[in-house]
């Protein structure tokens, strides 16, 4: 029964992923546009997009190899599997068992190699300019994630999400200091990995400064497609981890059934929206940075990121 | 798994979070490239530091905290930073600080001050729980930062903004502590309040002589610029 469970749980969590990650994108779009003083399109126009996309046929370069074709599948893949993992509105899912915060950076990172692998592959100018700068946020943000991963296992004792969800809900760590920095530093990491306004804009394919548009310039058809909706599903990858981590309350324990599930479901549906309204006020308020001061802003994200863990040390006695 | 040591406790876990996130405001002041946003920075410390105090008064139940805290708001959330603001305007510094040290290497320096501060609170108060201790090593390192800050910009208005931070760091240590007079508190205030009139006739006077107010320029003796 409780297998069962476990099994239903993840079909409809995967699912509610999939289907809700355009919308998330639209929702941010949409309050941007609100902020801005325009009628911006609605939600569902990224949905759209997706659809007229997936229509059509690739346009491929002469020189394109295989790699170019099947780097969109791998990456969406990769990402797919990462949405898997995280639970949205129900612990105890049938994935919970591998569900580890290590697992899930490591599929992060193949989804950015292989894209950056893509980007080189035509061998035009911006390709590779987006390429090298995605690598080098990447050389970055992962010190900072890791230590920040560092800090969650420290006080949980595991790098499996769900128990670590599960004992930061029941409440005996407390408001720590440890968390909060922690926190700081993992959205640092989150707007890095996502691609948003101050280290990278997404709502522009005509800056000599951007980087994930400049990867993926020339994909076109049901490929991009792929890429697209990869990079809306790691939008809300990213916002349910910190959901989950940060702000543990509302999600159905483990083995509950549709009720608990559906509070979970409200609850979820709420700390995204917060967390988008969050995203678009960030957004409207702040200008881009220089992609050179970039490790500047990452680097002060693994320094947090180290104070969480030093202040771990001190309180639990070690120091 | 190590004991909690009374974490949980909600008193406490607010007070400590209010402190990190002073400690934070520290790390974000030397991370400020302009002079307007270290000046809203120090604003939104002096708000956090009221919130501080202001809790601690609650929980200790100490009605003086409470004008610790609306002192605080008063002098460090608004009329200080609207002056510094006035000044800004003009003087027409708004270009970007100056640092004397890069951003980034203060920033490590930054952390290796809070550990610092760490290694020197831990064991001499050893007697005591462990959540004072912590306390304190926020407070410590908030003075510290601000030293560092008043260290490495070469910017005298910001120097300024180091030091009044760095006077933060010294009340968020003293509401921590259960009867301190509010005597002390206020005339820290009071003398602040004092410095900054000091620094701000200072300002305008080091404007006049070499039009900028990098102190680089004070190192200079003995020739007056045309």
């Amino acid at each position: 029964m409780s297998l069962f469970l476990a099994l239903v749980t993840q079909v409809l969590h995967i699912a509610l992923m999939l289907a809700a990650a355009p919308l998330l994108t639209g929702l941010v779009r949409w309050l941007k546009a609100r902020l801005l003083g325009r009628v911006g399109a609605s939600p569902l126009q990224p949905w759209r997009d997706l659809a007229r996309l997936a229509r059509k046929q690739p346009v491929l370069a002469e020189n394109a190899t295989m790699l170019f074709e099947i780097a969109p599948v791998v990456q969406f893949a990769a990402i797919g599997v990462a949405a898997l993992l995280v639970p949205s509105f129900a612990l105890g899912m049938a994935s919970a068992p591998v569900a580890d915060l290590l697992v899930i950076a490591g599929l992060l990172t193949l989804a950015r190699c292989t894209l950056a692998l893509a980007a080189m592959d035509i061998g035009t100018g911006f390709g590779g300019i987006g390429a090298s700068r995605e690598m080098m946020f990447g050389v970055f943000a992962e010190p900072a994630l890791l230590m920040v991963i560092f800090t969650l296992t420290l006080l949980a004792g595991t790098t499996n999400l769900d128990t670590i969800t599960e004992l930061l809900r029941e409440g005996s760590f407390g408001l720590r200091v440890s968390l909060g920095l922690a926190a700081v530093a993992f959205v640092a990491v989150a707007l890095t990995e996502t691609g948003r306004i101050p280290i990278d804009n997404s709502a522009t394919h005509l800056e000599l400064t951007m980087v994930h548009e400049a990867m993926v310039l020339e994909y076109s058809g049901r490929d991009l497609a792929l890429i697209d909706g990869a990079a809306m599903l790691k939008l809300l990858l990213w916002f349910t981890l910190i959901g989950t981590v940060f702000v543990p309350f509302g999600a159905a324990p483990a083995g509950a059934g549709p009720l608990a599930w559906l509070v979970g479901l409200v609850c979820w549906g709420l700390k995204m929206g917060v967390l988008a309204a969050a995203l678009a006020v960030l957004e409207t308020a702040q200008a881009k940075m220089r992609v050179f001061r970039v490790p500047e802003f990452l680097g002060i994200a693994l320094l947090l990121g180290l104070l969480a863990a030093v202040f771990l040390f001190v309180s639990q006695g070690f120091a | 798994m190590a004991p909690h040591l009374g974490f949980g406790v909600l008193d406490y876990d607010a007070a400590h979070m209010l402190g990190g996130a002073a400690l934070v405001l520290s790390f974000a002041l030397l991370y400020q490239r302009r002079v307007s946003a270290v000046i809203n920075t120090y604003a939104l410390q002096g708000w956090v530091l009221a919130a501080a105090a202001a809790w601690q008064g609650f929980v200790q139940g100490e009605a003086n905290l409470y004008l610790t805290a609306l002192v605080a708001v008063a002098a460090k959330g608004i009329v200080i930073p609207v002056a510094l603001h006035r000044i800004v305007r003009r003087l027409e510094i708004h270009r970007s600080i100056e640092t004397a040290l890069g951003i980034f290497p203060s920033m490590i320096l930054g952390v290796g001050l809070v550990a610092l501060s760490i290694l020197v609170v831990v064991p001499t108060t050893l007697a005591s729980q462990a959540l004072t201790r912590e306390d304190l090593a926020l407070a410590l390192s908030v003075v510290l930062l601000g030293l560092l800050m008043m260290i490495t910009r070469r910017n005298a208005l910001t120097q300024v903004v180091g030091f009044m931070s760095l006077e933060n760091g010294l009340i968020l240590a003293a509401v921590g502590v259960a009867g301190m007079p509010l005597i002390v508190e206020l005339s820290v205030a009071f003398l602040v309040m004092v410095a900054f009139i000091v620094f701000g006739v200072f300002f305008f006077r080091i404007r006049e002589r070499f039009e900028s107010l990098d102190v680089g320029r004070l190192d200079r003796l003995g020739e007056l610029p045309r």
